[in-house]
């Protein structure tokens, strides 16, 4: 079977364990990896995985990008560069798969919205918080009105990069949004916290929805349970701890999300449910690619 | 009776009973009774005091619950009343964002804690930066001290100096620290950051150790210490700072506060209006013997009650998995796991 050539733009936690999830895929083949340092530990990885890498930012994989039939990028660099970054890959009739909070195209969270997204030249992954807990707030909001829907994110120090700790307003705004934008709650917010302990704790979700009524506690947990297993076909390692406890109007769930171990340890769930996710997007769209549904169109220059 | 060796030192007192205190009052003091006691506070010469949801910006949710008011209507109605008493507020990154420190400013705040936990302060350099460019007197504060080392909290705290903090914070947010220790730590962060730099010391009373804990810390080198009028704060308290300024007078460290106007504050205005008593209760002795979030505390009490486990078996669990400040909500799901567990012995 024919397979879409991709780049990968960004070569810290989040672009190296995506690496390992492209190299498995049925219609992904990863043959760029781009980054800034020449010696970091992800661009080493890559070319020992067989692909061509540069330590020049974009601009240094540009100019291969038609030669080298790359159709779909994935930018796990931060939120500031994002839209530059997007600009040039899309110019060159390269669709955007984004792992930063930037947030510039559609946000999507595979099991709740993938079927519905529009054809675009930009899809945004939102953050791994809201990977892994926008799919209860659905599985709640599918069933009755939230009114507000609450999540918080518990994650080991190990696993956080030095984009994600230079984003963290980006990832409270964006994930807030997407609570409500994809996940149906109202209103929304969400809060993090980024924990050292040894060994690195497993990463933990919290999500809290109000709902608007009394909530039909046998209906939710049935949704919830279906939205689980759901997730669980591309990240096995997502959970149910303790939960769903109801208090009044209070739904609360309490998930864990441990990983393959592919490029970090199992503990950072956060790497896979995100890079995961992406992979799974990208199919998506790699398939409208190969059977001609979706064009993707290089700019005159 | 001889003074001390810190006769004639100066010290910086910045109150938090209007913060950390919120905790105690499970977010629930009305704005008149924060425009009271700022108004004791401006008279009695307190020249810091922090105002804001016991989390800070960003505060109010489920997992930290819902103040009776925004922190803007707080601001507001405490702002007014104060001359020389400058108001400052907690931003823990995560939880609160720069728009909302700029909204803070635009209400009167001029001074911030940026907190992180003590291994994270490279989550802090655009808030730091972000206070600063507002004109703000901006500190690093690094929670939970007690969970890295003494050198390896001076290195962070060296980061949140190079991001521009003008004063770093050892935070005994536990209220687990001895007196040995805040020397150790508060003596690395000296030898390791700028003279211009301040250093300052927050502690909770949970070990009886706030006052102790706050001269070692002046000893070491800190000049800022926060307290808090009756210690009403988070745990078994704050340093109580009527009582921290009867002890730096008698050492002859001064504070610039009035001790007399202090601890009438304290016996008209804070006990009075006091939900629980604010002491070393077995609850909070567990959290300062078991290295735990303060602030776990009512939540612990809580949920304890609702499950049928004791509060002080949930804080030893806490502490055992090292949950850290912003966790809260992995105190009900511990309860859940221990009862799980509990029942299946009994099964």
């Amino acid at each position: 079977m024919a397979k879409i050539k991709c780049v990968l733009i960004g070569s810290g936690n989040i672009g190296t364990d995506l690496l390992y999830k492209l190299k498995r895929s049925e219609v992904l083949e990863p043959v760029w990896m781009v980054g800034i340092d020449e010696d970091s530990e992800g661009l080493a990885r890559a070319r020992e995985m067989g692909l061509k890498t540069t330590a020049d930012g974009v601009d240094g994989v540009l100019p291969h990008l038609a030669s080298d039939g790359v159709q779909i990028a994935f930018d796990a660099t931060s939120a500031y560069v994002h839209k530059e970054n997007s600009d040039k890959m899309n110019a060159c009739g390269v669709f955007m798969v984004d792992l930063t909070p930037a947030a510039i195209g559609p946000l999507c969270v595979p099991p709740v919205n993938l079927d519905q997204l529009a054809d675009t030249m930009n899809v945004n992954m939102i953050s791994c918080a809201g990977q892994a807990t926008i799919p209860i707030v659905y599985g709640v909001s599918r069933i009755q009105g939230v009114e507000y829907a609450e999540i918080i994110a518990s994650l080991a120090s190990k696993s956080i990069g030095a984009g994600t700790r230079a984003n963290l307003d980006e990832f409270t705004y964006t994930t807030s949004n997407a609570v409500c934008e994809v996940g149906g709650a109202k209103k929304g917010k969400a809060l993090c916290v980024i924990n050292p302990a040894e060994p690195p704790m497993i990463m933990r979700n919290t999500i809290y929805c109000l709902t608007e009524e009394e909530p039909n506690q046998e209906r939710i947990t049935a949704s919830l349970m279906e939205m689980i297993e759901a997730v669980q076909h591309y990240v096995p390692g997502y959970k149910l701890v303790n939960g769903p406890v109801f208090e009044g109007n209070k739904v609360g769930v309490f998930m864990e999300v441990a990983g393959l171990g592919d490029y970090l340890p199992t503990y950072a769930g956060n790497l896979d449910i995100m890079t995961a996710a992406a992979c799974r997007t990208a199919e998506m769209y790699a398939a409208k690619i190969l059977n001609g549904e979706m064009q993707l169109v290089v700019e005159a220059s | 009776m001889s003074r001390s060796d810190l006769e004639g030192r100066k010290v910086i007192c910045h109150d938090m009973c209007l913060r950390d205190g919120m905790h105690a009052k499970k977010e629930q003091i009305t704005t008149e009774q924060m425009r009271s006691f700022a108004v004791s506070m401006e008279a009695a010469g307190v020249p810091m005091i922090q105002v804001a949801h016991g989390a800070g910006l960003g505060g109010n949710s489920l997992q930290h619950g819902f103040a009776l008011h925004s922190n803007e209507e707080y601001w507001d109605a405490v702002a007014p009343v104060l001359n020389n008493t400058v108001m400052s507020v907690l931003l823990i990154p995560g939880l609160g964002t720069m728009n909302e420190l700029r909204v803070a400013h635009e209400h009167g705040v001029r001074s911030v804690h940026v907190a992180t936990h003590s291994t994270e302060a490279d989550t802090s350099p655009q808030h730091i930066a972000c206070g600063r460019e507002l004109g703000m007197d901006t500190s690093g504060f690094l929670m939970m001290a007690h969970l890295n080392t003494s050198q390896g909290l001076a290195e962070e705290a060296k980061k949140m100096e190079s991001y521009g903090a003008q004063t770093v914070y050892v935070t005994d947010s536990a209220g687990y620290m001895l007196p040995e220790d805040v020397t150790e730590y508060v003596s690395a962060l000296r030898d390791t950051l700028d003279d211009a730099t301040e250093i300052g010391f927050h502690g909770h009373n949970n070990l009886g150790m706030g006052i102790a804990n706050s001269i070692a810390a002046i000893r070491a080198g800190a000049s800022r210490i926060d307290c808090s009028v009756a210690g009403l704060g988070a745990g078994a308290g704050n340093t109580p700072l009527e009582a921290f300024v009867a002890v730096c007078d008698r050492m002859g460290i001064h504070t610039g506060c009035d001790m007399f106007k202090l601890m009438d504050m304290a016996e008209e205005l804070v006990f009075p209006m006091m939900d629980h008593i604010v002491r070393i209760d077995r609850s909070s002795l567990t959290l300062g013997y078991a290295g735990v979030y303060s602030t776990f505390l009512l939540h612990a009490n809580r949920l304890g009650e609702k499950y049928g486990i004791p509060a002080r078996d949930i804080l030893i669990e806490l502490g055992r998995k090292k949950m850290i400040g912003g966790q809260e909500d992995m105190i009900e799901d511990t309860a859940l796991s221990m009862l799980k567990a509990r029942q299946g012995n009994s099964a």
